[in-house]
């Protein structure tokens, strides 16, 4: 088990009348990857420079290795202070210095170590690093990575215990950003400090922490493994993990499940008034294994072609959503019911021809994929969950989808 | 809402506002002046930091105050020259112009030329750093911004200050001795005599201490404005460094020369 590095209990911290943190209790432990995710504005900053000790909480203690931060005498305080590294989101090196000048600040601004001795530890992070090609260059002339780099090596410098990350890969290209939470786990392993990061990069980010903490309304909404994160369910929680999955429904033309909970919802208050409503359930069985076995553009282009089908065939007044991974739900006023099972009945008629799905530029075998539709009529009592899972049980086969690369006489 | 608009429709409100800003400003500047001078003597001394901006404020001035002194000198020289003429006086045109240059003009233009040249530079170095996050940065490596920063700059401008004041003096007299007694024919001997009779060693004495008085407004009112360029109300990122760059210069002009006025009075 490790060891609690920094515990923050009950922190509060007020500017003027808006309340930043409202009682925070939250545990960083030593050695671990601990993600802090917010959106902007809701304090992950103050939170960082809390741990620096650039700010003090109003009400509440915070405690390093068990050890009250207020009631350190001032030289502990440095002391401490020496043992955390901050890396900001735009990396802040000395444009004027070079890339050694820039490593060795720390060194030869807190230290008496002798300039050989300096030179030495520059070298052996520079190393470390892969940055042998440009020691005496200036940032300007490196690419962003390396600057990256730089700046980490600059906080990795005195041997820290703990670095703090402040949005590290914001506004960085996917390829870039992967590199920088690969860069960190790995030099994470290879020296050993605690790491704090602030990030938004869902759901990337949780491949490498071990810990994350969600900072929402001035509190802690969760903490705990990203495990544990994903098997939660709340929808303020979801609508954080899915947020990848709400680009995809985007995409596809979906909306996202937090609506379709909203819209569900008001269906069971309004039954009485505007008709009763019909939940539809369409799962296509075998998606997974396209988006393994060919990729995840390719299934994308399969939901995306039957979601404009099912989106030709209803009028606005129904809710199409991305229920989970597999599963779209259709929120059907008792007015449209006609026209949906017109649809499935369209679709049931297609099952003897199986739907073929050409995608360019692959080689492999063809991939089967069906395509199961269920209904059932939306009860006041029960909750969508249960509606969705009664559906998924009325579900009978529609269609197969067989996705194959290009052959002459297929469709796309 | 603007300042014209605002003062029109709540002037109460607007003097008491303008009021409570300069007054902190004021407590602000107060505070950060006797941090940067306090932190000079902080051990361990920064020496090859200070030498750095001795080099920067002072050796690279040195040009161009003989330049601006030269002509200065000879411009004065000229002036006073057919001046004294006309009350037959033109022996005391050595004095005049020593005394001239010594208690005034030398500490006044020295500090002029250098706001023009490393003042304004320095506002901007400081005022980039802040907003592209190094001083930050700083201040979370434990490397205190003001020590680090702004301590070498103010000592470096006191060193240099009277030094280059000293040189201005000595190339205005030589400017003087140029248009005066090589263009004008005025005798080389009356000029000299008059210059060393005249000119005491408090004038001297009174020249460096505006100088150095002019060093510390100089060094600190441009590092203020380069330091808290992210706090003006008028502007954000480049646009806040050039009215930073701005108002470091023109408050520098301003209070050298209500300084001056200031220790004339007591010094005379």
């Amino acid at each position: 088990m490790p060891k609690p590095l920094v515990q923050f209990k009950n922190v509060t911290k007020r500017f003027g009348n808006r309340t930043i943190l409202d009682g925070i209790n939250l545990t960083i432990y030593e050695g671990e990857i601990t993600t802090i995710i917010g959106k902007s504005g809701v304090g992950k900053s103050v939170f960082l420079k809390h741990i620096i000790g650039l700010l003090s909480p109003d009400e509440g203690e915070i405690l390093f290795m068990g050890q009250r931060f207020a009631d350190m005498n001032r030289k502990q305080q440095q002391m401490l202070k020496n043992k955390c590294s901050y890396m900001f989101q735009h990396n802040a090196l000395f444009d004027s210095l070079t890339v050694f000048e820039n490593i060795a600040l720390p060194l030869r601004e807190r230290t008496r170590l002798p300039s050989s001795e300096i030179k030495a530890q520059v070298m052996d992070k520079i190393e470390q690093l892969e940055l042998m090609e440009v020691p005496y260059k200036y940032p300007t002339q490196l690419s962003g990575g390396m600057q990256k780099r730089v700046a980490l090596a600059r906080a990795l410098i005195n041997n820290p215990k703990i670095v703090l990350f402040d949005e590290p890969t914001t506004g960085l290209d996917p390829i870039r950003k992967n590199a920088v939470l690969t860069m960190i786990a790995h030099y994470q392993q290879q020296f050993n400090f605690s790491a704090v990061l602030v990030s938004h990069d869902i759901p990337d980010v949780f491949y490498i922490s071990d810990r994350i903490a969600i900072i929402d309304d001035a509190k802690i909404l969760f903490q705990g493994t990203p495990t544990e994160l994903e098997q939660i369910d709340q929808p303020v929680i979801n609508q954080f993990i899915h947020s990848l999955d709400l680009l995809k429904e985007d995409l596809t033309g979906l909306t996202n499940r937090h609506t379709l909970e909203q819209a569900f919802t008001k269906a069971q208050m309004s039954q009485q008034v505007s008709g009763p409503f019909s939940l539809i359930s369409l799962t296509i069985l075998g998606l997974a294994a396209i988006t393994s076995h060919i990729g995840a553009i390719a299934a994308h282009h399969v939901l995306e072609n039957f979601a404009h089908a099912w989106q030709g065939a209803i009028s606005s007044q129904t809710i199409i959503a991305r229920y989970d991974e597999l599963t779209a739900v259709a929120l059907v006023p008792a007015a449209e019911v006609r026209q949906v099972e017109g649809m499935l009945q369209a679709l049931s008629n297609m099952s003897q021809t199986a739907q073929h799905f050409t995608i360019p530029g692959y080689g492999g075998d063809d991939i089967t994929a069906t395509l199961l539709a269920g209904a059932v009529p939306v009860r006041a009592s029960d909750s969508l969950e249960q509606h969705v899972a009664d559906a998924r049980n009325q579900q009978t086969p529609l269609t197969t989808i067989i996705c194959s690369g290009p052959r002459p006489g297929s469709i796309s | 809402m603007n300042l014209f608009l605002s003062s029109l429709l709540t002037p109460c409100a607007t003097i008491g506002r303008i009021v409570i800003e300069s007054t902190n400003a004021c407590g602000a500047y107060a505070i950060f002046s006797f941090q940067g001078l306090y932190k000079i003597f902080s051990y361990p001394f920064q020496f090859s930091k200070i030498l750095q901006q001795i080099y920067f404020i002072g050796a690279k001035s040195v040009s161009i105050i003989a330049l601006v002194a030269l002509f200065t000198g000879m411009v004065m020289g000229l002036q006073l020259y057919y001046t004294l003429t006309q009350f037959g006086s033109e022996g005391a045109l050595g004095s005049a112009l020593a005394l001239s240059l010594v208690r005034e003009l030398g500490p006044v233009l020295t500090a002029i030329m250098i706001i023009g040249r490393a003042g304004s530079s320095m506002t901007a170095e400081i005022g980039i750093m802040r907003i592209s996050e190094q001083i930050d940065a700083l201040d979370t490596m434990a490397i205190d911004p003001v020590r680090y920063l702004i301590s070498p700059k103010i000592a470096a401008s006191l060193i240099s200050f009277p030094l280059l004041t000293a040189l201005y003096d000595v190339v205005g007299i030589i400017g003087g001795y140029l248009a005066g007694v090589v263009l004008l024919g005025l005798n080389k001997g009356i000029y000299f005599y008059r210059v060393e009779t005249s000119v005491l060693m408090q004038d001297v004495t009174g020249g460096f201490i505006k100088s150095i008085v002019f060093a510390f407004l100089v060094s600190t009112i441009c590092s203020y404005q380069g330091y808290f360029t992210h706090m003006r109300p008028d502007g954000f990122g480049a646009k806040g460094v050039g009215l930073a760059t701005t108002s470091a210069v023109v408050m520098s002009c301003v209070s050298i020369l209500i300084a001056d006025y200031v220790l004339t009075s007591i010094l005379l």
